[in-house]
C-alpha cells in the first residue's frame, strides 16, 4: 500500500477545506482527482507534500504504513513524495541543475547513498531532459524564472523524473500545456509507471487521462470524494459537468 | 505569530566561528589620545617627520569635528579616550621580517581562519598580506612579485623604503580632513598593506590583505594605499576577522585606490568582522572610508564587497571619475542579522566626459537587523555624455528587520543618463516549500535563495573567495528560518 487516507480534515485559519477524504492507492496505480475550482484538490495536494500554512484537524495518512504527518517536507521529500506544484515557483539565480542536485543530493544522502558530482548528476539530468523534450539550456536558467507555463510545467516532470519518487502527486500539470507539449508530458508520467510506485493525477479535464490511463477516477466537491469510479467517469463528467452530482451530494 | 514567523526569528541563532582569541605577548599603547600619543606612535614606526607632522595636523582637525550621525545606525556615545591607538605583538627579534621570525601562534592563527602564510602552502596564485591588530606580521610571494616592480608590503614599510610614492598618494584620495573617522585615522593609523603596480604591468596573481583584531580595547585603524601605474592592472582583496568580545571595538580604516591612464583596479572585501551576539551585545564597528580615484583617461576601478559581520558598518566605498571614459563599478551584498545595523552604498562622482559607472546593491536583513543602502550619483556639468546604472535590491527575512534605501542622484547636463532600479522582496514561503518539497531543508534554502539573489555581486568575486563568501552568506543567516 502506498497511501492510505483516512478521514482527513484540513484547513486554513480556522476554516474547514477538507472534509473527510478517504482515499487509499495501492502500488502500481494511478489515480485520477477531478473537480470544481476551490473543491479542495490542490489543498489535498499541499497537505500531503507538507506545506505548512494548512492545518490537520482530524484523520490520519499513512505512506508506506508510515504516519506522512509527522514528517517535515523535506522528510516527505526524502521518502519519496513528490508533488508537481499547480504554480511552479521562481527562484531568481539559482541555476535549475544546481537547485535540482541540491535537492538530489539531499535526498540521496538521508537515504545513507552517495551524492552524485556535478558531472554525474549532468548525465542523468539530460537522459531526463529527453523524456519531456527538453532543451539541456534549462539546466542553466534560474529556476522557473522567464520559463512559459508549459515550459514550467515540463520541468515539473523533468524533475520528478530525476528524483523518482514513489508517490507522484501531480497538480493540473496538463493546464497551459499546448497538445504536444501534453502528449510529450503524458508519455514522460507513463515512462515512469512501475508497480512499486504510484501517481496522484489531478486535472480538470478528461484529456489528459486519454493519455495517462487512470486506474481509478475521483471527484473531489466541497472537500469530500463524492464518487468514484472508472476512467469512464471522467468521460461522463467531461460530457455532463458537475451538475448532476453536486445536486446527488446535496440531497 | 504564524509557523514560519517563528521559524524566521530563531534565524538569529547563528555561530561566529572566528571568535577565538590568541595568547600572544603584546606591546599595548596604553588607552587615550592626545598629540603625545600620537607623536609616540610615529616614533615606534620610525617615521620620518613629514609624517609625523602630517598625522598631528590630521589630528587637530579631527578635534574640531563631531562624530556623523546621518547614517541611518544607533550607537551609544564612543570614549575615544577609552580606547588603545596602538597593539602590536612583540617581535621575537630585530631584523629582516621572514615568516621564521613570526610568533608561531600568530602563525596558527591564520591557518585557523584559513589563512596559511606559508608560501608553498598558499593558495595558489593568491599573495597574502596579514595584518594582525595594528601592524602588518608577513607579506607572501613578495620576491616573485618585486621581479615584475611590483611592491607589495606593509604601510610601514612603505613609508621606509618609497616614501616618494607614499608622500606623492597619502592622502590625495581621502584627505585627513574628508570625515571624522577619515581624519582620526590619518592620526593614528599603524599599519596597513600598500601596492604600487608599475606601467604596463599586469599583477599576475590575486593580492589580498587579511586583517584581524586580537587585542581586547584596541581600535583597528589600517590604511591601504594602492596604486596603479598607466595601463597596469591589479586584483586585490581583503578579509577581516575578529574574537568575540563583549565590548564593541572600533575599526576605522581607510583605502585609496589611485588608477593613471588605462589602469585597472579590481577591490574586493569579504568582511565578517564579528557581529555581536544575538542579543547586540559587542561587535565591531566598522567605520570605513574606501575610495579610488580613476585618474586618467580610461581607468577602471571596481569595489566588491561582501558584508556579512560587523555590529556597525558604515561604509561607502566610491570612485572619482576624473579621466575621460573611466569606469567606476560597485558590487555589494550587506547582510544586516539579529542586531546588526549596516549603512553602506557608494558615490560615484563623474567628472571626465563619457564616464560610466555601475552599481549594483543586494542588501539582506534578518532579524532585528536594519539595512540602509546610501549612493550618491553625481554628474559634474563637464562630464558630458555619461551613463550611470543602478540597481539596488533588498530582501527581508522575517518581519522585524528593515530595509531602507537613501538614492541621491544629481545630474548637471543633459547628454547624460541615470538609471535607478529597485526592489524588495520577502524571501517567500512558497520558495522555501518549493525547494523544501525537492528535499532541500529550510537552512539550505535559505542560502540558497539569498545566494541566487546575490548571484551577480558573487560573480565578481575571484572564484576561490566568491566559493568562500557563498559559505558565509549560508552562516551568517543560519538559524534565521527554520
Ligand atoms: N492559503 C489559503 N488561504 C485562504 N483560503 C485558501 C487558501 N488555500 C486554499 N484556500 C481555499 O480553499 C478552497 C480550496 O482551494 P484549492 O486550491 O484546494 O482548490 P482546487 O480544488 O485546487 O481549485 P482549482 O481547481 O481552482 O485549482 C478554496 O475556496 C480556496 O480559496
Ligand atoms: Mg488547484
Amino acid at each position: 500500500m502506498i497511501l492510505e487516507i483516512r478521514n482527513l480534515h484540513a484547513g486554513i485559519e480556522g476554516t474547514e477545506i477538507l472534509k473527510g477524504i478517504d482515499l487509499t492507492v495501492k502500488a502500481g496505480e494511478v489515480h485520477a482527482i477531478m473537480g470544481p475550482n476551490g473543491s479542495g484538490k490542490s489543498t489535498l495536494a499541499g497537505v500531503l507534500a507538507g506545506r505548512e500554512e494548512y492545518e490537520v484537524t482530524e484523520g490520519e495518512v499513512l505512506f508506506r504504513g508510515e504516519n506522512l504527518l509527522e514528517m517535515s517536507p523535506e522528510e516527505r521529500a526524502a521518502a519519496g513524495v513528490f508533488l508537481a506544484f499547480q504554480y511552479p515557483v521562481e527562484i531568481p539565480g539559482v541555476n535549475s541543475a544546481y537547485f535540482l542536485r541540491t535537492g538530489l543530493n539531499s535526498i540521496r544522502k538521508s537515504r545513507g547513498e552517495e551524492e552524485l558530482d556535478a558531472l554525474d548528476f549532468l548525465k542523468l539530468a539530460r537522459e531526463k531532459l529527453k523524456l519531456v523534450q527538453m532543451d539541456e539550456a534549462f539546466l542553466k536558467r534560474s529556476v522557473n524564472e522567464g520559463f512559459s507555463g508549459g515550459e514550467k510545467k515540463r520541468h515539473e516532470i523533468f524533475q520528478m523524473a530525476v528524483l523518482d519518487p514513489v508517490l507522484g502527486i501531480l497538480d493540473e500539470t496538463d493546464s497551459g500545456l499546448d497538445i504536444d507539449a501534453l502528449r510529450i508530458v503524458a508519455a514522460g508520467v507513463n515512462s515512469l509507471r512501475r508497480a512499486d510506485n504510484a501517481f496522484l493525477v489531478v486535472t480538470h479535464y478528461q484529456r489528459l487521462l486519454n493519455h495517462i490511463i487512470p486506474d481509478v477516477v475521483h471527484v473531489l466537491l466541497d472537500g469530500r470524494i463524492v464518487q468514484s469510479g472508472g476512467k469512464e467517469l471522467a468521460l461522463q463528467l467531461e460530457a455532463e459537468g458537475y451538475d448532476r452530482i453536486k445536486q446527488a451530494a446535496t440531497v | 505569530m504564524d509557523a514560519a514567523t517563528k521559524t524566521i526569528e530563531e534565524f538569529a541563532g547563528q555561530e561566529y566561528k572566528y571568535g577565538f582569541v590568541t595568547e600572544v605577548d603584546s606591546d599595548v599603547v596604553p588607552p587615550g589620545l592626545d598629540e603625545s600619543v600620537i607623536r609616540l606612535i610615529s616614533e615606534k614606526k620610525e617615521e620620518p617627520s613629514w609624517l609625523t607632522q602630517w598625522r598631528l595636523r590630521a589630528y587637530r582637525h579631527w578635534r574640531t569635528m563631531a562624530e556623523p550621525r546621518w547614517p541611518k545606525v544607533h550607537f551609544p556615545k564612543i570614549d575615544y579616550q577609552a580606547i588603545s591607538y596602538y597593539a602590536a605583538p612583540k617581535k621575537k627579534s630585530e631584523g629582516p621580517k621572514s615568516l621564521e621570525e613570526v610568533d608561531p601562534e600568530i602563525l596558527a592563527t591564520y591557518e585557523k581562519l584559513g589563512i596559511p602564510l606559508k608560501e608553498q602552502e598558499v593558495l595558489a596564485g593568491v599573495a597574502v598580506d596579514a595584518v594582525f591588530d595594528s601592524v602588518s606580521v608577513a607579506t607572501t610571494f613578495r620576491e616573485k612579485l618585486s621581479e615584475l616592480g611590483i611592491i607589495f608590503c606593509s604601510f610601514s614599510e612603505a613609508v621606509k623604503e618609497h616614501p616618494d610614492l607614499v608622500r606623492e598618494y597619502l592622502g590625495s584620495v581621502v584627505p585627513y580632513t574628508d570625515n571624522f573617522f577619515a581624519s582620526l585615522n590619518s592620526a593614528v593609523f599603524s599599519d596597513g598593506s600598500f601596492c604600487y603596480v608599475p606601467k604596463g604591468v599586469q599583477c599576475p596573481m590575486e593580492l589580498s590583505t587579511y586583517f584581524r583584531i586580537n587585542a581586547a580595547n584596541t581600535g583597528q585603524f589600517e590604511r591601504t594605499l594602492l596604486i596603479a601605474d598607466e595601463g597596469a592592472s591589479v586584483s586585490y582583496l581583503e578579509g577581516c576577522t575578529a574574537p568575540m568580545r563583549d565590548e564593541n571595538q572600533l575599526h576605522a580604516a581607510v583605502v585609496e585606490l589611485v588608477a593613471l591612464a588605462g589602469a585597472k583596479i579590481k577591490y574586493s572585501t569579504v568582511q565578517n568582522w564579528y557581529p555581536g551576539d544575538a542579543s547586540g551585545r559587542g561587535g565591531i564597528y566598522n567605520f570605513v572610508t574606501k575610495r579610488g580615484a580613476c585618474r586618467g583617461e580610461a581607468s577602471k576601478i571596481s569595489w566588491t564587497q561582501v558584508e556579512t559581520g560587523s555590529a556597525i558598518t558604515w561604509k561607502y566605498p566610491s570612485c572619482i571619475l576624473q579621466g575621460d571614459g573611466s569606469i567606476g563599478e560597485f558590487y555589494s551584498v550587506a547582510v544586516a542579522n539579529s542586531r546588526q545595523q549596516a549603512d553602506t552604498g557608494t558615490k560615484m562622482i563623474h567628472i571626465g566626459k563619457g564616464t560610466r559607472s555601475t552599481i549594483v546593491s543586494k542588501g539582506i536583513s534578518a532579524g532585528y537587523g536594519q539595512n540602509s543602502y546610501r549612493g550618491l550619483v553625481r554628474i559634474t556639468p563637464k562630464a558630458t555624455g555619461s551613463r550611470n546604472f543602478t540597481q539596488c535590491d533588498s530582501m527581508l527575512l522575517g518581519d522585524k528587520c528593515g530595509a531602507h534605501t537613501f538614492p541621491y542622484i544629481e545630474v548637471q547636463n543633459d547628454s547624460s543618463q541615470v538609471e535607478h532600479e529597485a526592489s524588495t522582496s520577502k524571501i517567500g514561503e512558497d520558495q522555501i516549500f518549493y525547494c523544501n518539497q525537492r528535499g532541500i531543508s529550510t537552512e539550505d534554502a535559505v542560502s540558497l535563495i539569498v545566494n541566487g539573489f546575490c548571484k551577480e555581486v558573487l560573480a565578481e568575486l575571484p572564484m576561490e573567495f566568491a566559493v568562500e563568501a557563498q559559505k558565509l552568506l549560508g552562516i551568517s543567516l543560519e538559524g534565521s528560518v527554520g
